[in-house]
């Protein structure tokens, strides 16, 4: 059992939770996630560690609400438990000194850049980070990013906070300019966001390194069920990853294989939200 | 009461049918299959036996049960006997009798099958084992060890780790065991379906180490949340049993169409998660009226049985032999075929085909003819000319076995392996480094439940030895 000692909203859907954890807390790197099962009966969900404290013996996850089953790992209060945490899986970020680096969240993907942004810094890199969301209240972690960054950029698609438009607005901006252009760039987001990036920086021949969320099962490379074809070889994202070269990784059969489940978790969704809703009623 | 027919008695019982459900019934539910000997069908089976001096089916258990003793005691009507022989040299009974391969173990080298039919003994290890579960007050007390005041880690709940927790606790050492998943048993939880082996059957199992002082730790993962160089410091011995890794991948094209599971997937969706078990299960799975699986071990039988009860029409084996040459038991290949499943033999898969929006719509395939033997004494399938054709199908599933897992062994670089990415044990679980021993998968690939336990066993022993100096 692991307890839950805060849980705050950081925006619409999106909640930061810190739970005791000693043993991750000390063995997480960044780019490093946990499978976690709320109670018996519960789906096993991988999320990214976006920060620990090795002294406190804590880990921080960023989760965002919208399936049934984060929803309700979102609502254990401060005090309650979560009976299943496992990790820290995946391998861990390779961090060097690149010199400029641009990191690049969108949505929840946002928050899995924080650790690989805190990281990058920590090993001496020039940050430009830039964050995107539909519209200001859903870009998230602007301060703490902020802080790790030389240069912030905030991008919304309805213009209601910095750049109107995409992340590969400011992104591509940087590549042409010969006194900004990046070595590297981390990208976390969509899988939509994530390919423009990598169509981006494929011709200037930028490395470039994403981190995936496919479908898991254990996490731990026994189901095979987050295959990703990785230029000719298909790599497990929970053992060889979650991190790949963005300019190997086929975007499209990811995206296709997130929607296998698509209508039956439509259905429990439908399901559970009567079941929410009789409730509320009573 | 005695065990003293004649010989020429014994030979004339005839083997015992094992009663089972009926198929039509099974094959929608995950009600377990067999339904387990009576009173009297075990009585009348533990009198076959002839209680002979070469005791044949011992040398052909790899846990080596004294299996005479058993069934004599048995014959006998002293079931309390029988359970402290059997518990005595197999840690999990009930799960041996359900899931070991008798009939090319101990079955196989009894000397009723010369001619005519083997004692069952599995049968009977059941019977003995399932009766000592309902009769708790009835059994021998077990004498509490002297505690040693050493203590073992051990590396993964399957049946190595549990066999090898069993003994050590017996011996008197203070055992830990680490669990990667959230729950108990390892692949005889995640991987073997309930009709086969309900879970209430590990429960019970998992109890009795409980109750030898036996702790379990579930939610860590050797290699990540812990090492074994942590392990190495914090025990003063180790067991890594910590199982089968990465689904070996085909390799044909399509491979990644929506539809296509491994059979880990598929099986720990089922059986792990509840998947389709219940009508708003967490844990979502594909249904669809076509199954092809691919494979002929224990392993396609489970995916293929499992496709069946979660309603698929068409629920078929895909195998590049014939059926003489399937790695699976008898009796699930039986079962299976009672069951309604189709068995496309001497057919080898070529390509997954998919729809414009990336489903799996068929599996194509070659057939295949048997040439002379390869280095595994099986003749070796080759491709007809000429002969691809596609099976419509809704869901494919790959069983055709598994590779090293990395996880532990990509943090402890100092334990050796073989080029297959296994690790290097000798014959009693000694590894490359001093204290840490192993066992199961890790070692032997893909094997079975009971040479993983044989490996425990033996491993326990080493241990315990290794312990004294």
């Amino acid at each position: 059992m692991f307890e839950v000692v805060s849980n705050e909203i950081l925006a619409e859907n999106l909640h930061k939770m810190v739970l005791v954890a000693p043993r991750i807390a000390k063995a997480r790197k960044a780019g490093q996630f946990v499978m976690v099962r709320l109670a018996q009966g519960e789906e096993r969900i991988p999320l990214t560690i976006g920060d620990a404290d090795p002294a406190a013996g804590t880990i921080t996850l960023f989760i965002q609400a919208i399936g049934a089953s984060t929803r309700k790992i979102v609502s254990t209060p401060v005090g309650g438990f979560i009976r299943d945490v496992a990790g820290p899986l995946g391998k861990e970020t390779h961090i060097t000194n690149w010199g400029r680096v641009a990191c690049v969240g969108g949505g929840v993907g946002t928050a899995v850049l924080f650790p690989l942004v805190k990281a990058l810094a920590e090993a001496g890199n020039e940050i430009t980070t830039i964050i995107g969301g539909r519209s200001e209240r859903y870009v998230i972690l602007a301060d703490e990013l902020g802080a790790l960054s030389k240069n912030l950029l905030i991008t919304t698609e309805d213009g209601s906070l910095g750049y109107k438009g995409f992340v590969t607005g400011p992104l591509s901006e940087m590549i042409a300019d010969p006194a900004r252009a990046p070595q590297a760039v981390f990208a976390v987001g969509p899988v939509p966001m994530m390919k423009a990036v990598a169509n981006l920086t494929r011709e200037p021949g930028i490395e470039t390194i994403v981190s995936l969320n496919p479908i898991m099962i254990d996490g731990t490379g026994m189901c095979g069920g987050c295959r990703v074809q990785v230029g000719t070889e298909t790599k497990f994202a929970c053992v060889d990853g979650p991190e790949f070269d963005a300019h190997l990784v086929d975007f499209d059969g990811l995206s296709d294989r997130l929607t296998s489940y698509r209508k039956e978790e439509a259905a429990r969704h439908a399901a559970e939200g009567c079941k929410l809703a009789k409730e509320v009623a009573k | 009461m005695s065990n003293d027919l004649s010989p020429k008695e014994r030979m004339a019982i005839d083997r015992v049918h094992m009663p089972e459900l009926p198929a039509d019934e099974r094959s929608t539910n995950f009600e377990e299959v067999n339904l387990g000997l009576s009173a009297d069908q075990a009585l009348s089976e533990a009198q076959r036996c002839l209680q002979c001096k070469t005791r044949n089916c011992v040398a052909g258990c790899p846990v080596g049960v004294s299996i005479p003793e058993f069934i004599d005691a048995l014959a006998c009507d002293d079931l309390p006997k029988a359970a402290q022989i059997l518990r005595g040299d197999n840690a999990l009974p009930a799960v041996c009798g359900r899931v070991c391969p008798q009939e090319t173990q101990c079955e196989a080298l009894c000397v009723r099958g010369k001619k005519g039919d083997a004692v069952a003994i599995g049968y009977l290890e059941r019977y003995v084992a399932d009766w000592a579960m309902l009769h708790p007050d009835r059994l021998l007390k077990e004498a509490k060890p002297e505690p040693t005041g050493k203590s073992v880690a051990v590396v993964g709940c399957g049946p190595a780790g549990l066999t090898a927790a069993g003994e050590l606790a017996r011996m008197g050492h203070q055992v830990t065991i680490f669990e990667a998943l959230h729950d108990t048993g390892g692949v005889l939880r995640y991987g073997i379906p309930e009709f086969r082996l309900p879970k209430e059957i590990i429960d019970r199992e998992v109890a009795v180490l409980a109750e030898l002082g036996v702790t379990i730790e579930c939610n860590v993962i050797i290699g990540k949340t812990l090492t074994v160089a942590e392990l190495s410091e914090d025990y003063d011995a180790v067991f890594i049993a910590n199982g089968a890794g990465l689904p070996t991948m085909l390799n044909i094209p399509g491979e990644n169409l929506k539809g296509v599971y491994a059979a880990n997937e598929f099986l720990t969706r089922v059986n792990l998660m509840e998947a389709g078990r219940k009508e708003d299960s967490a844990t979502p799975i594909l249904q669809r009226d076509e199954v092809a699986v691919i494979g002929g071990g224990n392993t396609a039988m489970d995916c293929v049985r499992t496709a069946r009860r979660l309603g698929a029409k068409r629920a078929m084996i895909i195998y590049r032999r014939g059926e003489a040459e399937m790695p699976a038991r008898i009796e699930e290949i039986k079962h299976a075929k009672e069951e309604g499943v189709e068995f496309v033999m001497l057919t080898a898969p070529i390509a997954i085909v998919g729809t414009e929006d990336g489903w799996v719509s068929a599996l194509r395939c070659q057939k295949m003819e048997l040439g002379p033997a390869d280095d595994s004494g099986r003749r070796r399938p080759q491709p007809v000319a000429g002969s691809e054709f596609d099976i419509p199908a809704g869901i494919v599933i790959n069983a055709v076995g598994t590779n090293a897992n990395p996880l532990l062994t990509a943090t402890a670089p100092d334990l050796k392996l073989n080029k297959w990415g296994n690790v290097v044990a000798d014959e009693e679980g000694q590894t490359s480094i001093p204290g840490v021993f192993a066992g199961g998968d890790i070692v032997r690939g893909g094997a079975t439940v009971i040479l993983a336990m044989g490996d425990g066993k033996r491993a326990a022993a080493a241990i315990n030895e290794y312990l004294k100096r």
